[in-house]
């Protein structure tokens, strides 16, 4: 007879039949009745309503009985919160029964229902438990504090619950330190700062001494909380790490992962001369090697730590290349992993059996292992320079296969050799070119376009490849229609003569009849640049392009500390921290490997010292002070304000937000909705009252690189005549097609304004060797932040993003920093970020101080820089005579600043030619006994007007600069601007 | 730690029973779970962890059920499959069997198992044998045991209840080598390796104390002897049982056995081994009209020895047809569903060589999906000899009561995962 009967009765009336068989006299009957209900539980029915009736049997010297009583408590209790307290006294009973297995029963299942009104009652029994004579009950009330603990953490400090638990770390009995040992890793675990596991040599020792006698599960308990500690010295380490090898040998792959990842941690303090430190070394290869030979689940899991493994300490496995090789009966997820393990322990001895296994998994039946083998090929030659021809004809032996998706991986391949190996192996893209046809996957055709383009001076009919992917230019995915275009415009340079018309038809493809502004951009930047200065064109297209290296696809070297601190979980499955997928886990810390023996690093604190993570970053908000924000905005829509000085900016702290500590999850972009730009019309009109607003409405982090071909501001600047309307695209594309081919005619526009000279803004000791220096610039009406970013550190940086606060004039970056190769150490790379002004607005002090925000693979970093004003001089700044006239009258005299400029030794004519090339316009000049009078006019990106009268007397070095605006604040700015563009 | 609910499910993604451990989990997430494992199915790439949001699944699948372990927690995940197969070892050696039926058939003691199993995400007790002395298929009987918990249940040693009983007190010694090959289509080797296992069958009474002399090179350099033939073991794992740091420190393999059957040990040893059983293709493979196939099978071991049921699996185009055979022993036979040919020689002995010959008919229409390359792969077992030569030198029994007892040795070598890749 099985239990399968109980689950077979459906009749009506059902709940009622079972509520009189519970109430039953007969023991018998009443069980019965109870597998009933638990049945009908399992296949999820809700029989909640017997309730009081299967509590009522709760008291019962049955064994069996009472348990199902409780698994069924365990379910609805939480439904039924008033009505479990009938239980409460049962349990309480029950945890002072004779019977051990009936008293610890009690404890367990008391924890797992999670009633806070139960817990009060829980805590008396609970502390009897704790002391119970037998282990088998003081082991499940080691537990049952981490339950209580995660229903109600105060309860369990007052109680001092967890006093005891640690006390219970000296217990006698080994599975009840390993119970206590997980109970408090469990409880640090979600309450980090609860300094609960302060691990000393002395609890170490205890700890390792129950290692050896727990059951398999308690010695994985206990090793993962090793990991947590670190050595005081290498000799301590060592000491442990000689008393964890042993566990090496257990037959639980778990055992043996959770002893990798203590000694792999511990092994960082030992002195690489050491003897020890080999043989720890030789230790670590025959158990991993093992671990292959577990079921394909826990494989897998190793699999992905032995990548890890290999990137951390590559000399393990080294020898190891033959038990990678994937079997036919692997599953697919067991074959991916070898294969990438695979690579990464290819080297030159070794590569030609790889290369041989390659190409045999290259023609197996599984397109993804195909895939990933084929690619594993390229991998290989970028690797291992020797084998890269070998590499290259098994790629031309797979692309004769014609299997279609071979032959479109290896053609990405192929793409990335090129990369590595310039002007090496182009003899065999008459082979590629064979097959263009059969290319249908994006990726494909975007790395063909892209070799075609890269060698076009050497194929004969590059053009006409080129063109007949032309035909269908919007049909295409953007990844092609890009590398199209800088293909077509790269032959153009190579072959002006035969393809003028063909760059044409794609810059205007682009340009006009696209409607993705990267695509648009990367038009008209081309665009410009070929109209305006074509050797320059061709100095930046075809540039020298830095080699690709094999280290793009290691994880970065912070992470993967990390990673190796989470050996066997699931962080080290996925390859990310844990706080990248466990909830609430962000201001945890992040693990590091401590710091090695003698390399003068302070080891008692190392999970402190260099791991600040994001969230301890001292955020760099400098507060701000003053409300003229108004003003600055609305100085030329409002009447002017004769009430006189502009109100006072001290004491008017705003709540200005956190832009930069707390956005930092908008670098990446995943905002929709740009904020508001604050607009306020209301100018405080005297002190008091703007003491009754202080605060302005808080902004949310604004969304960077928001789509830029619908930004009035750039698309101003794009166009060749700067009184273009920024809202008629078609009148720049025309006008810059005309003279895309008039190149020599010296097109009478001003090369860009005054950019002073780069320096330093973050140095590399502040920016965990980090360096950058730049400078601005005014070029074409667009606004460029030109960097310099250097790599001083030692490791590789990639995943560059930048970020700006809330500054005076709205400034922000107009795309994402490029940065598309990762930084080696000690390269430096150029960068030009383009800004536009419409991000949000905040006064600075001083007005053209900037706050930036640089995040890395590493950190965050913050530093502050100012810009010269006159990038904020907009080209169409010439006002009216008339207009001139009026306005300089009605600005009020006390708004007007008066200014020299001493040792100036430029004519007036040749003052005012250099000024317009900044932007700055002169509307009139009048001489006055021998002295030279310049009125000049200027205009800010948000529309303030400045006027200025310049006064240069022949002989004299000395200018006078006199100042009228309606937001007097920007005259020292403006006049600086003034001496930096004469000056220079 | 690791898991928050196990669940165990049928195929078509059922709950058939399962255990909230932590509740900080919405049980109705593994509602998402099937639906997912479909969907990598059908992508082509599965894996044996599934996310849904801030969820994991974790799963294995046996016969016709999926075990699944969730987590909201970067979990150990060794941790978590190896408790998973616990569970399975567990189950099968109440039920026998590990099915929908199995479980529904016992629906009580596997709540009671789950209980006691894992507690909070901790796994608890997990040996069976130790786990079968106070939850039992028989309610009647519980109610006898009920009053004790097995105080094996928390001693150091948690594997062995006391008082055990034996008239005749016997050790049986199984000492099993499993070959590890991989040939490529031009016959180099790549890749060989042994794993051995020892596993006893323990009928003594008591708690004995035992200790197994190996002759194992590490040893016999550390003490000094040098007098025949040793092994190198490059890995060993051992049951729970045996005193890991002792053999760290001196080699010397010593425990207190569990009873009845276990496995004491496994080891690895990397030397390249000549492949017991050589084979040679020839697969010649005529589009639209036949597959001619030709192996020869050559036994490379000892004269003395015998392989027994040796089985060749060589594998045809799915579309084949009208097979016809030829060979100079054994028998040889068309198992169409798994599109392989199974060549049977019940007993071979070493040195020998034999022949068979296939003959298949492919239709003149080509299946145009392609076919993978699937290896061919021999079976076999040659009893009375280990290829590494590893010996069993002594097994010492001590047990306080002073009993004499024996131990019995047997040895035997057998094929593991073993093929040879072909060319067509």
């Amino acid at each position: 007879m099985t239990d399968s009967k109980y689950f077979t009765t459906t009749k009506k009336g059902e709940i009622f039949e079972l509520k009189a068989e519970l109430n039953s006299d007969k023991k018998e009957k009443k069980k019965e009745a109870v597998k009933k209900v638990i049945a009908s539980m399992t296949v999820g029915k809700d029989v909640s309503a017997l309730f009081p009736d299967v509590v009522n049997c709760m008291q019962t010297d049955n064994l069996e009985l009472k348990k199902l009583v409780y698994l069924y408590l365990m379910n609805y209790a939480k439904s039924q919160p008033d009505m479990a307290i009938m239980a409460v006294n049962t349990f309480v009973k029950d945890c002072e029964d004779p019977n051990p297995l009936i008293r610890a029963l009690a404890v367990r299942t008391m924890g797992c229902i999670r009633v806070d009104k139960i817990t009060e009652y829980l805590c008396e029994p609970l502390r009897k438990c704790l002391k119970d004579e037998d282990p088998y009950v003081r082991k499940t009330a080691a537990v049952c504090v981490a339950k209580l603990h995660d229903i109600n953490a105060q309860l369990v400090e007052d109680q001092g619950f967890l006093d005891t638990l640690k006390d219970l770390i000296s217990d006698s009995n080994p599975m009840v330190v390993a119970n206590a040992v997980a109970a408090l890793s469990e409880i640090a675990e979600s309450h980090p700062n609860s300094n609960l596991l302060d691990l000393n040599p002395q609890t170490i020792n205890k700890l390792l001494t129950a290692l050896n006698e727990c059951t398999e599960w308690g010695q994985i308990f206990i090793l993962d909380c090793l990991a947590n500690y670190t050595p005081r010295d290498d000799r301590e380490s060592q000491s442990i790490c000689e008393r964890v090898t042993p566990r090496l040998s257990h037959a639980n792959s778990a055992v043996v992962l959770s002893a990798v990842k203590v000694l792999m941690k511990f092994m960082e303090m030992l002195p690489k001369d050491l003897d020890y430190y080999g043989t720890l070394l030789k230790k670590l290869a025959p158990p991993l090697v093992t671990l292959l030979s577990a079921e394909p689940e826990l494989q897998y899991v190793a699999l992905r730590n032995i990548n890890l493994i290999v990137q951390r300490r590559p000399e393990i496995l080294k020898h190891e290349m033959k038990v990678f090789f994937v079997k036919y009966n692997d599953p697919i997820y067991v074959k991916l992993e070898k294969l990438d393990i695979m690579i990464r322990l290819a080297s030159q001895a070794n590569i030609a059996q790889v290369l041989a296994e390659l190409k045999e998994y290259a023609t197996e039946v599984d397109v993804d292992f195909v895939r990933k083998a084929v690619r594993a090929i390229g991998r290989c030659a970028i690797k291992v320079e020797q084998s890269a021809e070998r590499c290259v004809s098994t790629l031309l032996d797979l692309i004769q296969t014609k299997v279609n998706y071979v032959v479109q991986e290896a053609i990405v391949v192929i793409k990335d050799i090129f990369r590595k190996y310039p002007n090496k192996y182009e003899s065999v893209i008459a082979t590629l070119c064979e097959n263009l046809d059969s290319l249908d996957e994006p990726e494909a055709r975007a790395a063909m376009i892209w070799i075609v383009g890269e060698y076009a001076e050497r194929i004969d009919n590059a053009d006409e490849l080129l063109e007949s992917f032309l035909e269908g230019f919007h049909d295409e995915s953007t990844q092609v229609q890009l590398q199209l275009l800088t293909g077509i415009v790269k032959l153009f340079l190579k072959k002006p003569t035969e393809t003028q018309e063909l760059v044409q038809q794609v810059l205007s493809l682009a340009t006009q009849d696209s409607d993705n502004p990267d695509l648009r951009d990367r038009g008209y930047i081309y665009w410009r640049l070929l109209s305006t200065d074509p050797v320059a064109a061709k100095e930046v297209v075809l540039a020298e392009k830095p080699l690709i290296s094999e280290e793009t696809d290691l994880i970065e070297p912070t992470l993967l500390e990390e990673l190796i601190c989470h050996i066997g979980t699931l962080a080290s499955v996925y390859h990310k921290p844990p706080s990248a997928f466990v909830e609430g886990s962000r201001g945890v810390q992040h693990k590091r490997l401590p710091g090695s023996a003698g390399s003068g690093e302070s080891v008692d604190s190392p999970d402190t010292g260099s791991a600040a993570g994001v969230s301890e970053a001292p955020p760099a908000v400098i507060p701000s002070q003053g409300d003229l924000l108004g003003d600055l905005l609305n100085l030329d829509l409002t009447p002017p304000t004769t009430t006189g000085p502009p109100p006072p900016t001290s004491g008017m702290q705003m709540g200005a937000m956190d832009l930069l500590g707390g956005g930092l999850d908008s670098l990446m972009g995943d905002e929709s909705e740009p904020p508001p730009i604050p607009l306020r019309t209301d100018t405080p009109q005297s002190p008091q009252l703007s003491h009754q607003s202080p605060s302005p409405p808080d902004y949310s982090p604004t969304e960077l690189g928001g789509d830029l071909g619908g930004n009035p501001a750039m698309a101003a600047g794009f166009g060749a005549p700067p009184a273009v309307m920024p809202t008629s695209f078609n009148a720049p594309v025309s006008g810059g097609l005309d003279d895309l081919f008039d190149l020599g005619g010296g097109v009478g526009m001003p090369m860009g304004s005054y950019s002073p000279p780069k320096t330093v803004w973050l140095p590399a000791m502040k920016a965990k060797g980090l360096e950058i220096s730049g400078t601005f610039a005014r070029r074409s009406g667009v606004i460029q932040m030109e960097m310099t970013l250097t790599n001083k550190a030692m490791s590789v940086m990639t995943d560059f993003a930048i970020q700006f606060n809330r500054n005076s004039f709205g400034l922000a970056p107009a795309g994402p920093l490029q940065v598309l190769t990762p930084l080696s150490p000690n390269q430096s790379i150029e960068v030009s970020l383009p800004l536009n002004t419409v991000g949000p607005v905040m006064k600075m002090e001083p007005l053209n101080n900037l706050q930036v925000a640089v995040k890395n693979n590493i950190d965050v970093f913050y530093f502050s820089c100012q810009y010269p004003i006159s990038m904020l001089f907009v080209e169409d700044g010439k006002m009216e005579r008339q207009v001139f006239l009026a306005t300089w009258k009605d600005i009020p005299n006390d708004n007007e600043s008066q200014f020299q400029i001493k040792d100036c030794h430029l004519s007036s004519d040749a003052a005012s030619n250099k000024l317009q090339g900044s932007n700055i316009f002169t509307i009139a000049k009048r001489t006055v006994e021998g002295q030279d009078m310049l009125y000049q006019s200027i205009k800010l990106t948000n529309g303030i007007w400045v006027l200025a009268e310049l006064r240069v007397q022949a002989g004299n070095p000395n200018y006078t600069v006199s100042l009228k605006c309606r937001a007097p604040e920007v005259s020292q700015s403006v006049f600086q601007s003034y001496e930096a563009v004469l000056k220079n | 730690m690791s898991a928050s609910a196990v669940f165990v499910l049928d195929l078509k993604g059922k709950v058939l029973i399962c255990r909230n451990y932590k509740g900080d989990v919405d049980m109705a997430e593994i509602d998402h779970f099937m639906p997912l494992l479909m969907q990598h199915e059908e992508e082509g790439l599965i894996c044996p962890v599934i996310s849904h949001g801030n969820v994991h699944f974790l799963w294995i699948k046996h016969s016709n059920l999926y075990l699944v372990a969730m987590t909201n927690k970067n979990s150990n995940a060794s941790l978590v499959y190896s408790f998973l197969y616990k569970l399975v070892e567990v189950f099968t050696e109440y039920f026998k069997e590990l099915e929908e039926e199995s479980i529904q058939d016992n629906f009580v003691v596997v709540y009671e198992l789950l209980d006691e199993l894992m507690d909070f995400g901790f796994p608890q007790t997990t040996d069976s044998k130790i786990l079968q002395e106070y939850i039992t298929q028989e309610g009647a009987k519980l109610e006898v045991a009920k009053s004790k918990v097995p105080t094996t249940v928390t001693n150091a040693v948690s594997w062995r209840s006391e008082g055990i009983k034996y008239k005749k007190n016997e050790v049986f010694i199984d000492v099993i080598e499993s070959i590890n090959v991989l040939v490529n289509a031009n016959g180099s080797v790549m890749s060989s390796d042994i794993v051995g296992s020892i596993k006893l069958k323990t009928m003594l009474s008591g708690m004995p104390e035992l200790r197994l002399g190996l002759n194992d090179r590490v040893l016999f350099a550390l003490t000094g002897r040098d007098k025949g033939k040793t092994v190198v073991m490059e890995d060993v794992k051992f049951h729970q049982c045996v005193r890991l740091s002792r053999f760290e420190s001196d080699r010397t393999i010593s425990f207190i056995p569990p009873d009845g059957e276990s496995e004491l040990m496994s080891y690895r040893i990397n030397t390249h081994v000549k492949p017991l059983i050589w084979i040679e293709s020839v697969i010649e493979k005529f589009s639209h009209s036949r597959v001619e196939i030709m192996v020869k099978a050559k036994g490379q071991f000892k004269k003395q020895s015998v392989a027994n049921n040796v089985e060749v699996r060589v594998p045809v185009p799915s579309d084949a047809d009208s097979p016809k055979f030829k060979t100079s022993t054994g028998h040889a036979k068309y198992v169409p569903e798994k599109n392989l040919v199974v060549w049977t020689i019940k007993s071979f002995p070493g040195g020998k060589e034999f022949l068979m010959r296939a003959h298949f008919g492919l239709p003149s229409v080509e299946n145009d999906e392609l076919e993978g390359k699937p290896p061919i792969t021999v079976k076999f077992e040659i009893p009375y000899f280990t290829v590494s030569g590893i010996q069993v030198r002594y097994m010492k029994i001590i047990e306080k009561s002073g009993y004499q007892a024996l131990p019995w040795v047997r040895y035997i070598t057998q094929s593991g995962d073993y093929q040879l890749r072909t060319n067509v």
